[in-house]
């Protein structure tokens, strides 16, 4: 493991900020932290970076305990929320600091800058002061400076807030390729859920100063194992019921759900989960198994699919999300009353602790 | 809109008027001083009836006014060295500290402004005094210094408090020990406070009148010796010497306003 934490607290007079963290990550692999504000994961970045010492456990980069060193004995490189490039110094200046401060003879430290900037593809700007670069542009040199030294680990604290939407894709897809290419070791702090199922070969999902879940993107959205991972990885149907006999739950206001497994002995209680695309309305719901009709409350045009707010009576709203072809006229309108079914095996069920 | 554009030109004409006023009202004092330097009469008379240099051609033939000049300039630069080698480590402690006695601290810093420079005075004097600093020139600088501490505290905390830590903290993850980040990252950046620091710093110095009574004894400064020609002989020479004092402190300015340029302001948040 490239990076491991063991047991990470730390508490900020009463507020406990890491409740007690294990994280390892491989070489190579980018793992995601991703959690709400508050839920710790920048207090767990500053405690890797070197710039917060734990209360209680350890961290290890390699096999070299690094908890109690200063940011400048780690072999990390970080790039801030707000990039924090050096407004007095010029792009190649900027790039060169670490090298600078690593003792790097001045020829070396040149080529190894011309180097990374051509990595990022800014070439040429050298001699630019940050303020006179675009937004995208001054948060490629913050990564160039932050992998110039070849890291042991990289850092990245919420890279892409400040960037607009087409601009962050585009960066997000440039920094993956990049952290591929160079095989680099990366946590990436995050709160934005859509951006950690893009970017990561893991993701672990932090609420409450706890990780919740560890997981590749599509186990943390198709099997969340907590309802809060469930709520706040991607749009969510969450349903208290109780375990039934033979494969079955019971759901206030929707009767009795067919499952594709046991939930649990009967009488416990548990938390099921329904993505809205596991949803179908009107004939195609006609063969599934689980099915209650409903009133649509509300329809959402996206582009690529529509997405139905739908009542049953007595029971739960359900959020349903539909793919709509170009061609295709809204397969249902605002106050109708549709059949909704899904299938036993798109109900996850999230067991209660 | 027709109406608030009128409306806008006749604030901004009032606005001009009362900046000429005021910068008028500045300036008055120049417009005396300037002409009586350069003035023909043997004494301070206004209008001059004629131009001569002879009072420049006296200061700098009189070797007491030169001593008296060249005291102040050391007593100012060593003022200035003192002020900003405390000051700056002081202004760090009072902005990063997160100790509450640091916040008290901030609001006492002022209290040298506060406290009357006569009361100031004799207190060091009884004190110096004893450790037979009078007459020093260094003690001087030493007593100068409390006088521009605040200053140049209240200047460097202000920069400092807009500037932005993540940077600093950027510069120690990249490698960077803190005082390195300091040096490299933030001083740099508060260039322009620094500056100014130093300025007001070496103006308080040189300028000084009352403490400078007290602790001169034989060896005057250049403010105790202007004093004291307006006391025995009253001549245009303290006109031209203020005229080659304003010339100095404009020099200074001018060179503080070069070198605290090229930073944007609030350039640590991009």
């Amino acid at each position: 493991m490239d990076l491991t934490v063991r047991g990470a607290v730390k508490r900020f007079g009463a507020v406990t900020a890491l409740a007690g963290v294990d994280l390892d990550v491989a070489e190579g692999e980018l793992l995601t932290i991703l959690g709400p504000s508050g839920s710790g994961k920048t207090t767990l970045l500053k405690v890797v970076a070197g710039f917060e010492v734990p209360d209680e456990g350890s961290v290890q980069l390699g096999s070299v305990d690094v908890t109690l060193a200063p940011p400048r004995a780690r072999d990390v490189g970080m790039v801030f929320q707000n990039y924090a490039l050096f407004p007095h110094l010029t792009v190649a200046q900027n790039v060169a600091f670490p090298l600078e401060m690593r003792r790097v003879p001045k020829a070396e430290r040149q080529s190894r800058v011309a180097e990374a900037l051509a990595l990022v593809e800014l070439s040429g700007y050298e001699a630019r002061l940050p303020r006179q670069l675009s937004g995208g542009q001054q948060q490629r040199v913050a990564l160039a400076r932050s992998i110039v030294f070849n890291p042991r680990l990289l850092l990245l604290d919420e890279p892409f807030g400040a960037l607009d939407r087409k601009l962050r894709e585009a960066m997000q897809l440039e920094v993956r390729r990049l952290q591929r290419r160079l095989k680099l070791t990366t946590l990436f702090i995050t709160h934005d859920q859509e951006e950690a199922l893009i970017l990561s070969d893991r993701i672990a999902v932090m609420n409450a100063g706890r990780l919740e879940q560890v997981g590749t993107p599509s186990e943390v959205y198709a099997r969340p194992a907590t309802r809060f991972v469930a709520d706040f990885v991607g749009e969510s149907n969450l349903f208290d019921g109780i375990a039934g006999p033979d494969a079955t739950a019971e759901v206030p206001g929707l009767g009795r759900l067919f499952l594709a497994a046991q939930a649990g002995t009967p009488g416990a209680r548990v938390t099921l989960l329904l993505r809205p695309e596991a949803l179908r309305i009107g004939g195609a719901a006609d063969p599934l198994a689980n099915r209650a009709a409903g009133q649509v409350v509300e329809t959402v045009f996206l582009g690529l699919s529509v997405k139905l707010r739908i009542q049953p009576e007595g029971g739960p709203e359900l959020l349903v999300r539909l793919p709509l072809r170009p061609s295709e006229p809204p397969p249902a309108l605002e106050g109708e009353i549709v059949t909704v079914g899904f299938a036993p095996e798109d109900v996850h069920v999230i067991r209660q602790a | 809109m027709p109406r608030a554009r009128r409306r806008g030109s006749a604030g901004r004409i009032a606005l001009t008027v009362l900046a000429g006023l005021v910068f008028a009202f500045l300036m008055l004092p120049l417009l005396v001083v300037f002409p009586i330097s350069v003035s023909s009469a043997s004494y301070l008379q206004f209008p001059p009836p004629g131009f001569s240099w002879q009072w420049f051609q006296r200061y700098l033939d009189d070797p007491v006014w030169i001593e008296a000049t060249i005291r102040s300039f050391k007593v100012a630069v060593l003022c200035t060295l003192l002020s900003m080698g405390l000051g700056v480590p002081l202004s760090f402690a009072l902005v990063r500290s997160r100790l509450r006695a640091m916040r008290i601290a901030d609001r006492l810093v002022a209290a040298p402004i506060i406290v009357p420079n006569i009361v100031i005075s004799i207190a060091i004097y009884s004190l110096f005094a004893r450790m037979q600093l009078i007459g020093e020139w260094y003690g001087i600088a030493v007593a100068h210094t409390i006088l521009a501490l605040p200053f140049v505290v209240i200047l460097v905390s202000a920069g400092l408090r807009t500037f932005d830590e993540a940077q600093e903290q950027a510069a120690m993850g990249l490698g960077a020990s803190w005082p390195v980040a300091v040096w490299r990252i933030t001083l740099p950046q508060l260039r322009p406070s620094l500056i100014s620091a130093a300025f007001l710093a070496f103006v308080t110095s040189f300028d000084e009148l009352v403490i400078a009574m007290f602790l001169s004894g034989a060896s005057m400064t250049l403010p105790k010796k202007m004093f004291d020609n307006i006391m025995l002989e009253i001549d245009p020479t303290i006109a031209a010497v203020s005229v080659l004092q304003i010339l100095l402190a404009t020099f200074c300015l001018g060179l503080a306003t070069l070198f605290g340029r090229g930073l944007v302001p609030g350039a640590g948040r991009n």
